[in-house]
């Protein structure tokens, strides 16, 4: 079997004050396959997405596990070749398409730039390959959206221009960190299907973190729920919804009125689950050592 | 620059009334020689304290009236606006360089570098602004080139501090990061991404600044502490001004209009540029 696109082996991290942030986490990507990353607010969904594509915050420390990506050890790279293998083979979808987006900078520039000057791609080349992929996201004006700001654009325009730009390097795997959260409610719907639609023409991989079981039943085939940085249960998604092993994710699913209506957000999770995991997570933390995660 | 953004902010009537002032005084500064009526430095004491035009006993050619010594006073006004520039541009631009570097990489780098560039601001800011030019100047000697680098060393710090949360506001944004992950370099990040957005900041505070240059170069005059030679200034005539005030408010009032003006027209124009250049018009 050809290498996971993402294979994240135990990663562990913590804060300065001792906290930690993520437990052993394991979970991979294979190429083509979307993984929805799900769990509630602070789990250490972004954190996860963070950690893959190198931008950590300075003030998490990982001390513990690996990351390959295809195959490559980003552990065992020089910092420089680790970006440069990171910024040719990953993208992301933000969850706030306002301030993904450089404000000072027309859209047209800001979107070339990246193949241009990262890539090594001609202008030209550049160019056509930006409105090419403006009209896979559907934007039937690329002429005006091309010379706007950022700011003259709705949301759901800067999220569709921000996917063109996520895809158009062709990466082999997309970081899509809630990039519907910040969407009215209408134009989520639109959103998830173009980025399906994307991901299934152009064969891409995608971590999809999201809060959202209606999100995870729509657009993944395999899911990890994680819980407190922890990785609590992970199973193909259409197996998950069917028959779910941990009482957290039944809990979840029992708390979401309808999983297939992707609009519809987690309601709290039954008391004795929550106080069960965190004596799962406490008798974790007690055998866990860097090293031996 | 596209339509939307000219008819929003483009009528501005300060960005014109400042503007014009201030290219109406840059004019007369530049061209002294050629326009100013009469010699600023010719003393003659048959034509003293003579009144500006409209006031019974006014000379014509001496239209805003003479000092106590009979020099014209808008000749000297002119040929002071020569000094009250070239301070203004040299000083501000020096502050304005060192500060919005140092602010900029102590905003987007954070850390050490963020730590060691605040306290030295810190400390800086702790002197009074005033006393701390004219203790520079004392050290340094009297003259234009001291006056410059006295303003520009005390006034980094205004640049610096405005920049430095600027850039830090900018660095947390989404887009910084999205070009982290694309593989941009450090500096080139801070330099085409976060530069772009605080210039217009930085554009304000340069106009500001050369107003408050002007000031500073006015009290250092004023002092006696600036340009030692018997070279009009602001400052200097309006010091004298005050000497002769009950038998001539003419020679104090004049160069003080000049001098807020110009002073209100820098502040002005800053903060209708930034309004200008700002794509997203906070
Ligand atoms: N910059 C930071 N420095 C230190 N700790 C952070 C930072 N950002 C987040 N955290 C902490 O890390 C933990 C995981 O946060 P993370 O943002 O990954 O959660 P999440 O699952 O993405 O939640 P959400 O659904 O709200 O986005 C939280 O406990 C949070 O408080
Ligand atoms: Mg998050």
């Amino acid at each position: 079997m050809s290498a996971a696109c993402l294979d994240i082996r135990s990663l562990s991290a913590v804060l300065p004050n001792g906290q930690r942030v993520l437990r052993s986490v394991s979970l991979s990507v294979q190429p083509g396959e979307v993984r929805a990353l799900v769990g509630e607010s602070g789990a250490g969904k972004t954190m996860i997405g963070k950690a893959v594509l190198g931008v950590l915050p300075t003030s998490v420390r990982v001390v513990d596990g690996d990351m390959l990506l295809e195959g490559e050890d980003l552990g065992a790279l020089q910092p420089k070749a680790r970006r440069n293998l990171i910024g040719a083979r990953t993208a992301l979808i933000p969850q706030d398409p306002l301030t993904a987006l450089n404000p000072s900078r027309r859209i047209g520039p800001q979107m070339t730039d990246r193949l241009v000057r990262i890539l090594g791609w001609s202008g030209e080349r550049a160019d056509s390959r930006i409105r090419q992929l403006l009209d896979e996201v559907q934007i039937r004006d690329p002429e005006r959206v091309l010379k706007s700001y950022p700011h003259e654009l709705s949301g759901g325009m800067r999220q569709r221009v921000l996917i063109a730009a996520a895809f158009a390097a062709e990466p082999r795997l997309i970081v899509a960190d809630e990039p519907t959260t910040a969407l009215d409610v209408t134009v989520q719907k639109q959103i998830l299907r173009l980025i399906a639609q994307l991901q299934r023409d152009h064969g891409t991989a995608i971590l999809f973190v999201t809060h959202d079981l209606g999100v995870v039943a729509k657009i993944s085939q395999k899911v990890s729920v994680l819980y407190a940085g922890k990785v609590v249960e992970e199973a193909d998604t259409a197996e998950l919804f069917a028959a779910p092993r941990h009482p957290y994710t039944r809990a979840l699913i029992a708390a979401t009125p309808r999983y297939t209506d992707p609009y519809a957000s987690l309601k709290p999770v039954d008391e004795t689950v929550l106080a069960g995991l965190a004596a799962e997570i406490a008798a974790a933390d007690q055998s866990w050592r860097p090293g031996h995660g | 620059m596209d339509d939307a953004r000219i008819s929003r902010s483009g009528s501005s009537p300060r960005l014109w009334l400042a503007g014009g002032w201030l290219l109406l005084a840059l004019l007369a500064a530049v061209l002294a020689p050629l326009i100013a009526p009469q010699d600023p430095l010719a003393q003659d004491l048959m034509l003293e304290r003579l009144p500006p035009f409209w006031l019974d006993g006014a000379e014509p050619g001496y239209w805003l009236g003479t000092d106590s010594l009979g020099r014209d006073l808008l000749s000297r006004l002119i040929f002071g606006g020569r000094i009250a520039f070239i301070v203004a541009f040299a000083a501000a631009s020096a502050a304005c360089v060192v500060g919005s570097a140092l602010g900029l990489i102590a905003g987007y780098f954070g850390g050490w570098a963020d730590r060691i560039i605040s306290r030295i601001v810190d400390i800086w800011m702790a002197f009074p602004p005033v006393l701390f030019a004219i203790l520079l100047v004392a050290v340094l000697g009297t003259g234009l080139s001291s006056v410059i680098i006295a303003i520009a060393v005390i006034d980094w710090t205004r640049f610096c501090r405005v920049i430095r949360a600027e850039a830090m506001g900018q660095a947390r944004m989404d887009y910084v990061e999205s070009a982290r992950i694309a593989g941009y370099g450090r500096i080139g990040i801070m330099l085409r991404e976060v530069l772009p957005n605080v210039l217009p900041s930085i554009v304000a505070l340069l106009s500001l600044e050369m107003g408050i240059a002007v000031i500073v170069e006015a009290i250092l005059s004023f002092v006696n502490l600036s340009i030692s030679t018997d070279d009009p200034t602001w400052g200097g005539i309006i010091a004298e001004g005050r000497l002769s005030i009950h038998q001539a408010w003419w020679v104090l009032v004049f160069p003080l209009i000049t001098l807020i003006l110009t002073v209100l027209s820098f502040s002005q124009f800053g903060e209708a540029l930034k309004a200008r250049f700002d794509p997203v018009l906070r």
